[in-house]
């Protein structure tokens, strides 16, 4: 007779839950203890890359909280897929909530995904936490009472990098050809790009359009040099701010450079010496906090590179979920609408904490301008960017960078 | 003034027209002698460029842009020696769906391997920066790299028209039951059109890593433009595909001087015009196999 060994049923069982995380959903449903919450985010197309980040980020988070005895005693399940486009983001948010038992979705990088995202979790009333999507729209016209929006809006990413061109003196009296990605977030961008040189006096002499597949800048280059403008000031997204700055040092031109949009995967993507201007980010990997410092090197010892600003989103994002399932003792979606409503403060790696806006549910957060170190100063391939001095400035509230209430078409 | 600035990006869709040719040209090749759509053509584009990185660490420059269109074109000798082969007489969709499938299977591997975020690739220092002719401006490195590709460009030509092995190849594309009954195998080169053209792709890559973004899907960004070429120029004809990559360079960059937004959709509306107009492209010769 055979014994069935009680290591080999165990074993057997456990290649199943690992099954069921590859790649059968269905059987995983059967484990109802398991808080399971849905992730897109884009893995392929002219923003994978930073995808790519973003992914690493979230499942460190989703470790270590589940190696700390996970969330009320329950562990987490990220499940991540990629978002691919609008369409497919939303059929994919609607099936991980109907099919797959998710309580809640998070992610997203792309505007437009955002958005479709944000409609799927209003009709099924659940919550999203949209993480990388930066467009003022989503957390204005659009908004809805289900979503909560982590990453800066484009209006705070214009005047983080704004307050610094201004001090350059590059904006007043000065001719600025726009170059602008040609989708949501792009039209958003450029939008309040408009809005703030209108304001402090800039005259734009161009802004053109460029299709998110474009790989080639040449024809734009020219029409640059053509314009011979004061000030070059882009409103690009993922692979082509890389494409641009690298043909933009291909060409030569002697015209200033910014842009109010550049994740730090793309600006290392580009290399040294072919970044040059004045750039907003939101996080980076050299802040001088402790805590930022702590996730830096334990990020880098995981995969053998830093964190990107979207791996550091995404960590501390999951983070702030934990925080407050754990505190509301509750995965159900009012009660944490009711708790983030509630503006509690969150741990952001930075040196002021941050908090979601009840009314536009934005998180308000520091965001830094930066430039780009002389050749030769960078200690290695990840070392170029000059973080500027946060803003707002420590005795500033938190939210004079952002749209006012007044300003925002929010209503839930 | 007006038309100087439409003059220059006139000429700078010339220099272009090699960036499209470089890819489109192998893919015509492959098709018109072994009835085969390569999709997976622009993953050796990729492969050529991130080969170039790991050469240019070790080597150099000259050297990573000589060696990556060697390496990738071994490869291409497996591919076609394993794969390729047995789908020339077989159902078009199958090789269809094999080198789909193999295109998604190389950009994972290249995942897997350089990783998702994009790799830094810089031109280097002496090729830096732009040269001013008359009015108009030209990148120092475009110009290296046109006159290189028309260098590739004039060796493939003589291969296939002055010499034996040309002579062959170009009548296997229009009789290849003839040069069966004249005794001559083709597959042998068959082997050497394929590793030809996926080595054309690789320098593709390689030349274009220093001045577009090196990440795993570059070579899904490119592999429809590839085709808009091929199908513009017409099967089986090396200057169709020649005339056609410069006209979709030409009509690309006047596009983008009246109407930026229109500019990548461009391509196509000249492809729809085309196929209007000329089915079998614009130098397509008739082959009867396709009929």
């Amino acid at each position: 007779m055979t014994r069935i060994d009680r290591r080999q049923v165990l074993k057997t069982g456990a290649a199943f839950a690992g099954g069921s995380v590859l790649g059968f959903p269905a059987i995983g449903r059967a484990q109802a203890n398991v808080i399971k919450i849905g992730h897109l985010t884009p893995l392929t197309g002219f923003l994978g890359a930073l995808g790519g980040y973003a992914q690493l980020g979230v499942k460190m988070a989703e470790e270590e909280i589940n190696k700390a005895g996970g969330v009320l005693g329950r562990p987490l399940e990220v499940m991540s897929e990629d978002s691919v486009n609008p369409a497919t983001a939303s059929t994919k948010a609607q099936r991980m909530l109907e099919q797959n038992g998710a309580t809640m979705l998070l992610g997203e990088i792309n505007s437009a995904s955002a958005k479709t995202i944000m409609q799927v979790a209003a009709r099924n009333k659940r919550l999203f936490m949209s993480i990388g999507a930066r467009s003022d729209v989503l957390r204005g016209k659009d908004c809805n009472r289900y979503t909560f929006h982590v990453d800066i809006p484009v209006t705070v990413m214009v005047n983080a990098a704004g307050q610094a061109l201004l001090r350059e003196g590059l904006v007043k009296g000065k001719r600025i050809f726009s170059i602008t990605s040609d989708y949501l977030f792009g039209h958003d961008l450029a939008k309040a790009a408009k809005n703030f040189y209108v304001a402090n006096g800039g005259n734009q002499v161009g802004d053109e359009l460029v299709a998110t597949d474009a790989t080639d800048f040449s024809p734009y280059l020219l029409k640059i040099r053509q314009a011979k403008p004061d000030l070059v000031s882009t409103n690009l997204g993922g692979n082509q701010v890389t494409n641009f700055v690298k043909q933009y040092a291909e060409f030569g031109l002697p015209f200033p450079i910014a842009g109010f949009n550049l994740n730090t995967a793309d600006a290392w993507a580009a290399g040294e010496g072919n970044l040059s201007g004045i750039w907003p980010t939101v996080w980076h990997h050299d802040l001088d906090i402790p805590s930022s410092k702590t996730f830096v090197t334990d990020f880098t010892k995981k995969f053998g590179k830093p964190p990107e600003n979207h791996a550091w989103i995404e960590y501390v994002t999951l983070k702030i979920m934990a925080q407050a399932m754990t505190e509301t003792k509750s995965t159900e979606t009012d009660a944490l609408i009711a708790y983030f409503e509630k503006e509690p403060q969150f741990d952001l790696l930075k040196a002021r904490k941050g908090y979601f806006r009840s009314w536009d549910h934005q998180l308000m957060q520091e965001a830094y301008p930066f430039t780009v170190k002389p050749k030769g100063q960078a200690k290695d391939q990840w070392d170029f960017l000059k973080l500027g001095s946060a803003v707002p400035a420590a005795d500033q509230p938190l939210e004079v960078l952002a749209p006012t209430k007044e300003q925002s078409e929010c209503k839930m | 003034m007006q038309w100087m600035f439409l003059l220059e990006q006139v000429v700078n869709g010339l220099v272009l027209g090699g960036y499209y040719l470089l890819i489109a040209l192998g893919l015509s090749l492959i098709f018109s002698v072994g009835g085969v759509v390569n999709l997976a053509h622009g993953a050796f584009y990729a492969l050529g460029a991130y080969v170039s990185l790991e050469i240019g660490k070790r080597l150099g420059f000259i050297s990573a842009v000589a060696l990556s269109p060697v390496v990738v074109g071994a490869l291409g000798i497996l591919f076609e020696r394993f794969i390729l082969r047995r789908f020339y007489t077989a159902d078009p969709i199958l090789s269809l769906l094999v080198t789909f499938g193999l295109a998604m299977v190389a950009e994972q591997m290249i995942r897997i391997i350089w990783g998702a975020a994009p790799l830094p690739a810089s031109i280097p220092q002496e090729l830096k920066g732009a040269i001013i002719i008359g009015d108009f401006l030209f990148s120092r490195y475009r110009l290296t790299l046109l006159a290189i590709v028309i260098v590739v460009l004039a060796a493939i030509w003589l291969l296939l028209h002055k010499t034996s092995f040309g002579r062959v190849v170009r009548a296997g594309i229009q009789r290849p039951d003839m040069v069966a009954a004249l005794g001559i195998r083709l597959q042998p080169y068959m082997t050497t059109i394929v590793a030809l053209g996926v080595g054309t792709a690789a320098l593709g890559g390689a030349l274009f890593a220093p001045i577009t973004i090196v990440h795993p899907a570059m070579g899904a960004e490119i592999i429809t433009a590839a085709f808009v070429v091929v199908v513009i120029g017409g099967l089986g004809s090396f200057w169709g595909v020649v005339l056609a990559a410069i006209l979709v360079g030409v009509v690309r960059g006047v596009t983008i001087h009246f109407l930026p937004p229109a500019g990548e959709p461009s391509m196509y509306v000249l492809m729809f015009l085309v196929l209007l107009l000329r089915p079998r492209g614009l130098l397509g010769e008739r082959i009867e196999k396709f009929e």
